[in-house]
């Protein structure tokens, strides 16, 4: 079935048993984001120790997409610089575009990689990037304040 | 006849095709927009075929049969809506969106004595349940004049809290504002005491009547209401096309929202005076083809007729109703019961996120809406952050709805395998 390709096992994993879900008491910068279309929502927490993403936490509702999407991202995210984190949201965003045609590069992505299914269902794919754009949003935030 | 959606279906072509690589379309969106029979089609698609002009202009035949035919579609609408003062009290718009915000803006251009000038200390009504369409709107508005905004709430079961209704609607009230049905929940709103104690303190009542008139027999004169709206592409008819009603006295009254061709009387230089209702709201060359395309929908829904059609739904919306009882882990959003309710059904299945309900169903041929509905407020004050909605038709039958329930069954199976 085509829903398969969208719902990978590492998706609904995560979904189930979300990662870095639970917001740091302190943090460098912290944003909020929401998709007004469907109501999704989520508040990330982002930690710099200079270049370095020391600690990224979360909290938010939404589907499976958009909540597996963060906790994967904050797994993915923590322990690397900004330039690096800088490279693995460009090459999500461009798997995103896709519409299907690129298997993405699971050296950049790993766990991300299970996305590529989504890329297919233009509906979903503003779900798979709300953690992202979040993440985009906090980093210049938590720059521009040091 | 008996009523047969199996029928009716064949009038409407979009069931001929098939989705999801030959699925049978389930199509229970039709609270979003409804489908389109081939008289629509045709309708719409004749005028620009036998008819095309722009219409109260042109010195020349096909003018004349535009303008015909435009105001052919205004009189179908009156009578429909039996509207006391006739087609001269119907307004096209491009949809219901715009007759509120029209009427919305008009009043906001009201001045000093005019019965619709509001100030600091008056109040407009709206309720908990309202669509973005019939709140934003009046919200606005109250920040622009210094009006200030009240609402009914919304009771856990789904119904408007009226125990305080002389404390809501107040003497300084100008403006109650109501969803007749409510998209998201289904529910009907009882009119009869909020009429009488709105037209006790001299407020104008405006239906919001997108989900009720495409669903049931509405009168407005029976109702006793002063504005009403709807969208033409929720009845069957062309999208791009809309309705305001309101009282000839009070469109007298109302200032015009949109300046420019057609809705003058007279102009000069510095100034102008306006052409009475309705031209006075259609400012500019209208949506001709798309208002002769309600008329072919309205007709359509007249031969079947508003009362087959509302006692087709309550009885679907009984049986889908019984068969979400059966399945474990559904809640619904709003009434259980048939009770003053039309066939929008929201719900909610345990642990499956409703896109993520919504994107199972899909892949079985059955199209449902997902999300906070445009009430995002209605949404935060029973605590559903997003829901999955049903809603019905005349084209739906019993199959729809088994098809829908074995899908919330086969999505609970594939979300429940880790
Ligand atoms: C109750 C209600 N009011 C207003 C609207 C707005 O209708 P439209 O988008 O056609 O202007 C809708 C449409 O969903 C509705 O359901």
């Amino acid at each position: 079935m085509q829903l398969d390709s969208l719902y990978q096992e590492v998706i609904l994993d995560h979904y189930k048993h979300p990662q870095h879900k639970g917001l740091s008491p302190t943090f460098s910068a912290q944003v909020s984001h929401v998709n007004a279309s469907c109501g999704d929502e989520i508040i990330l927490n982002i930690n710099l120790e200079g270049d370095l993403i020391s600690e990224l936490t979360w909290d938010g509702q939404g589907c499976s997409i958009s909540q597996a999407s963060v906790s994967i991202m904050t797994d993915l995210l923590t322990g690397k610089t900004l330039d690096q984190a800088a490279i693995i949201l460009k090459s999500f965003s461009d798997l995103m575009a896709s519409k299907g045609t690129s298997p993405g590069d699971e050296l950049v992505l790993e766990d991300a990689i299970a996305f590529a299914g989504v890329s297919k269902f233009p509906g979903r794919i503003k779900c798979s990037l709300l953690g992202w754009m979040a993440f985009k949003d906090a980093a210049i935030q938590a720059q521009s304040k040091k | 006849m008996s009523f047969s959606p199996a029928l009716i279906r064949q009038d409407f072509p979009i069931f001929e095709r098939t989705v999801r690589e030959g699925k049978k379309l389930v199509y229970l969106d039709s609270g979003a927009t409804s489908q389109k029979p081939h008289s629509v089609i045709e309708a719409e698609s004749g005028f620009y075929k036998l008819h095309n002009a722009a219409v109260h202009r042109g010195a020349h035949q096909l003018a004349e049969e535009a303008t015909d035919a435009y105001e052919n579609a205004r009189l179908i609408v009156a009578n429909f809506l039996n509207a006391p003062g006739g087609s001269d009290e119907i307004i096209f718009t491009k949809n219901a969106t715009e007759s509120l915000n029209l009427l919305a803006y008009s009043m906001g251009n009201a001045k000093n004595t005019n019965r619709f000038a509001l100030k600091t200390g008056d109040r407009i009504v709206v309720s908990e349940m309202e669509h973005h369409a019939n709140l934003i709107p009046w919200q606005q508005l109250c920040a622009r004049t210094g009006a200030e905004l009240a609402w009914f709430s919304v009771t856990p079961e789904g119904r408007l809290d009226l125990s305080a209704i002389d404390s809501v609607i107040t003497a300084n009230t100008k403006v109650v504002a109501l969803t007749h049905q409510s998209n998201v929940l289904g529910t009907i709103i009882p009119l009869e005491a909020i009429v009488a104690r709105a037209h006790a303190v001299g407020a104008v009542v405006v239906l919001d009547a997108c989900q009720s008139v495409p669903h049931m027999p509405v009168d407005v004169a029976a109702l006793d209401i002063d504005f009403l709206s709807f969208s033409g592409h929720k009845t069957l008819g062309p999208t791009g096309i809309g309705v305001l009603w309101g009282r000839k006295n009070l469109l007298d009254e109302l200032p015009p929202f949109l300046y420019g061709g057609s809705m003058i009387e007279y102009v000069t230089m510095t100034d102008a005076t306006w052409a009475p209702a309705p031209a006075k709201f259609e400012a500019g060359v209208p949506n001709m083809a798309q208002a002769v395309g309600l008329g072919a929908a309205l007709n359509y829904l007249s031969k079947i007729g508003m009362e087959n059609i509302h006692t087709h739904e309550l009885a679907l919306t009984g049986y889908l109703l019984e068969g979400m009882r059966g399945i474990a882990d559904l809640k619904l959003v709003g009434p259980t019961d048939t009770h003053s309710r039309g066939g929008a059904i929201s719900f909610m299945v345990q642990d499956i996120h409703p896109h993520d309900l919504g994107q199972y169903l899909d892949s079985q041929g059955v199209a449902v809406r997902t999300g906070h509905h445009c009430a995002w407020p209605l949404a935060k004050a029973l605590n559903v952050p997003a829901s999955t909605r049903a809603s019905l038709y005349l084209y739906n039958d019993e199959s729809d709805c088994d098809a829908l329930l074995d899908g919330i069954v086969g999505a609970k199976k594939y979300f429940g395998r880790l």
